[in-house]
């Protein structure tokens, strides 16, 4: 019989990442994931019918405002309505799992206080759930995209590792302010309105080409977003290649991942006497 | 290696932050002012001053505690609230980091701090089921293979498919303990289940847990329940204060405990670390027992009526506030539980009750309790609303029988109690 041993001791400064656990644990991670999505429609009359309108319902007030009354450019004139929505779809993935991750720990502090599991899952698997409502929400681009008549090419798969840079984003954010919350409930306070000023910093409602002064171009690449952002709309619709933007992005949100990781780490063994 | 220890503690100690428990969570105000203020203090005088203030704002729940378990032992773990018994346990199943010391674990260790963790009111019994296995670690190949024995433990067939919201508690408890007991894990840490759930499920839970028991794991057993301890372990430690005050086999180790400690010549003060948090604005100060002429006294005498006496204080007024006592056997057998609002007219009178200190007295008559050991529990609570504060021994004192009904006969009689009844003696001759 091969056994398990397990040594309990305080631990210190850099904590090994234990992926080992993590891994024993992934079944887990999906068991949360459709959890919430469960309770999420369970009682809401609409049900998953609220995953198409809400994506819809944005286009459509931004095509109006941006569009049709700002008369704001795109890039490779692509109808506005589509020019938004594949901008939408990373930004709608992010903010969700922001919005959710920030508060994951502490929603959860009757776990926590009671039972082990690697508790990187629970920030985790929070990000995860929005890839349901970002499927739904690929379907639609799929349809405005036939009812625009652009073509399909083999470039659009690209927004596969764009999705995956979104969703590591997404997770870099979300480990520091769901870590931070255990600590300072004022983290759930400002998620709401860091949602709201980050929309305006990312290019959803606009091009990322308005910015034209190299000093406040790399100002914007330090968005992670901004890099992605262009990136989906690149892959789905043409136009320029988002490289040194999607660089500095990339480096951007590597730190940021890197030493939300390494924060999370090091409260970890707190959680539970604090939440 | 295969090694016949599951558990080897070495030195264990785990210090908590007193800020910490009072307010739960700091706002970055509390951070900044706290930093402020620290770095001017250090400023301004001695490093040393700083270290001590530092000092004197923790306190250790748990410390310099070192023991092992065998495979297949059931151990034991009795102690006052505030003991460490529960921080003892977290630690165990790696809920909470010790902050001094180590323990090592061979084996999955599984735990029942608390049935139900993690169930979803939104959800089915069958959904609960699933999620609940896999927090607490099992695969879903391994809860679907179990998943008919579950539910029928739990008996909720019925309504396996209907959201737990609208189960009753008890069907919600039953199958909460039916997917936690299923769990088979190599050693399981138990802490108090026992106490809650009607009489049935008590005895399904005793069952399962006497199961587990034979079937050669290990299991630690936290309760307050002498009679369960009793049953189900060999051998037992006694915690008190954080540190190990003795291990010993259980019939020894309860002994000890249930006459060392709370029964300081009839009297138990409640110490400020002994009273949880939730307890408030309900504060327990003291019970004693006083003898027909108000001293008070360890042992009473079974024929003179004697005083029960619950001394507290309310910090905010009340509504439904009831105070009473629990008559235990030594061996943690339910002799009769009586409350200071039981009288409907107390009732009408003192429902609600304002700010104060108070004393809630009851009167035992004579000739009712046999000779021997009697333990009293102490209960503060309104009804389904709230339990503001519960400590199963408070207390123990003596009953002497001395010229008790029947003592012209030097035998010793059975059961908690020796009332002094009514006899007739007819002669049909």
């Amino acid at each position: 019989m091969s056994e398990e041993t397990t040594l309990i001791r305080a631990s210190s400064g850099w904590v090994a990442l234990n992926l080992k656990d993590l891994w024993k644990y992934r079944e887990l991670v999906y068991f949360l994931i459709w959890r919430d999505i469960k309770v999420r429609y369970k009682q809401a009359a609409l049900g998953v019918a609220w995953a198409i309108i809400q994506p819809i319902l944005t286009m459509l007030v931004f095509s109006t405002v941006f569009g049709k009354f700002g008369k704001l450019p795109t890039d490779n004139s692509v109808p506005y309505p589509l020019f938004t929505l594949a901008a939408l779809l990373p930004w709608t993935l992010f903010a969700n799992a922001l919005q959710r991750s920030g508060t994951s720990l502490v929603g959860s502090a009757n776990l926590i206080t009671k039972i082990y599991f690697p508790r990187l899952i629970i920030p985790i698997s929070s990000v995860m759930a929005g890839l349901v409502d970002f499927s739904i929400s690929i379907l639609i681009l799929i349809g405005t995209m036939i009812y625009f008549k652009v073509p399909f090419t083999w470039n659009m798969l690209w927004i596969i590792p764009f999705t995956l840079l979104t969703l590591v984003t997404a997770l870099a954010v979300g480990l520091w302010s769901s870590a931070l919350n255990v600590r300072y409930r004022d983290v759930q306070q400002m998620i709401p309105f860091l949602v709201q000023v980050w929309m305006f910093a990312s290019p959803v409602a606009y091009s990322a080409q308005l910015i034209t002064d190299r000093k406040w171009q790399i100002i914007y690449g330090l968005n992670p977003l901004a890099g992605i952002i262009q990136g989906f709309r690149w892959s789905l619709l043409g136009g320029t290649p988002p490289g040194e933007l999607m660089l500095l992005s990339s480096a951007v949100m590597l730190v940021l991942f890197i030493g939300g990781l390494y924060y999370f780490k090091r409260m970890e063994k707190t959680f539970a006497d604090t939440v | 290696m295969m090694s016949d220890i599951a558990i080897q503690a070495t030195n264990l100690g785990k210090r908590y932050q007193l800020g910490a428990l009072g307010t739960n969570y700091r706002t970055l105000r509390d951070t900044i002012v706290d930093t402020f203020t620290l770095t001017t203090q250090a400023l301004l005088r001695t490093g040393e001053r700083t270290k001590t203030r530092a000092e004197a704002n923790h306190f250790w729940a748990l410390r310099g505690l070192s023991f092992d378990v065998k495979k297949g032992q059931v151990l034991g773990v009795v102690g006052r609230n505030g003991a460490g018994k529960s921080t003892l346990l977290k630690i165990l199943s790696r809920v909470t980091e010790p902050t001094e010391g180590q323990a090592e674990i061979h084996g999955r260790v599984g735990s029942l701090l608390e049935v139900g963790t993690g169930f979803h009111p939104e959800l089915t019994g069958r959904e609960n089921i699933f999620l609940n296995g896999a927090i607490l670690g099992m695969k879903r190949a391994e809860i679907a293979a179990k998943f008919d024995e579950i539910v029928a433990f739990s008996e909720v067939e019925k309504f396996i498919d209907t959201p737990v919201k609208r189960y009753s508690s008890g069907m919600y408890l039953r199958l909460a303990f039916a997917v936690a007991a299923h769990l088979e894990p190599e050693i399981l840490v138990v802490d108090e289940v026992l106490a809650v759930g009607d009489a049935e499920f008590q005895r399904k839970c005793m069952g399962k847990m006497s199961d587990v028991a034979q079937q050669g794991r290990t299991v630690l057993f936290v309760s307050h329940n002498m009679s369960a301890i009793l049953r189900l372990t060999q051998e037992t430690m006694v915690l008190d204060k954080g540190q190990l005050l003795m291990r010993a086999p259980t019939q020894e180790a309860v002994d000890f405990y249930l006459s060392s400690g709370y029964s300081r010549q009839g009297e138990r003060v409640w110490e400020a670390d002994e009273i949880p948090m939730s307890a408030a604005p309900f504060k327990p100060i003291a019970i004693r027992v006083r003898d027909l002429r108000g001293r008070v006294v360890e042992t009473v005498r079974s024929t003179e009526p004697f005083q029960v006496e619950f001394e507290y204080q309310l910090a905010q007024p009340l509504t439904g506030l009831r105070v009473g006592l629990y008559f235990v056997s030594p061996r943690g057998e339910p002799i009769f539980t009586s409350f200071d609002t039981d009288e409907p007219s107390q009732y009408e009178q003192h429902s609600a009750r304002k700010a104060g200190h108070y004393f809630s007295r009851c009167s035992v008559p004579a000739n009712l309790f046999n000779e021997g050991r009697l333990v009293l529990g102490v209960n503060a609570s309104s009804f389904k609303i709230k339990r503001y504060f519960q400590d199963e021994q408070a207390l123990v004192f003596s009953v002497d029988g001395t010229g008790a009904p029947g003592s012209q006969w030097a035998e010793p009689r059975q059961g908690p109690i020796r009332p002094a009844l009514d006899w007739k003696i007819e002669v049909h001759s």
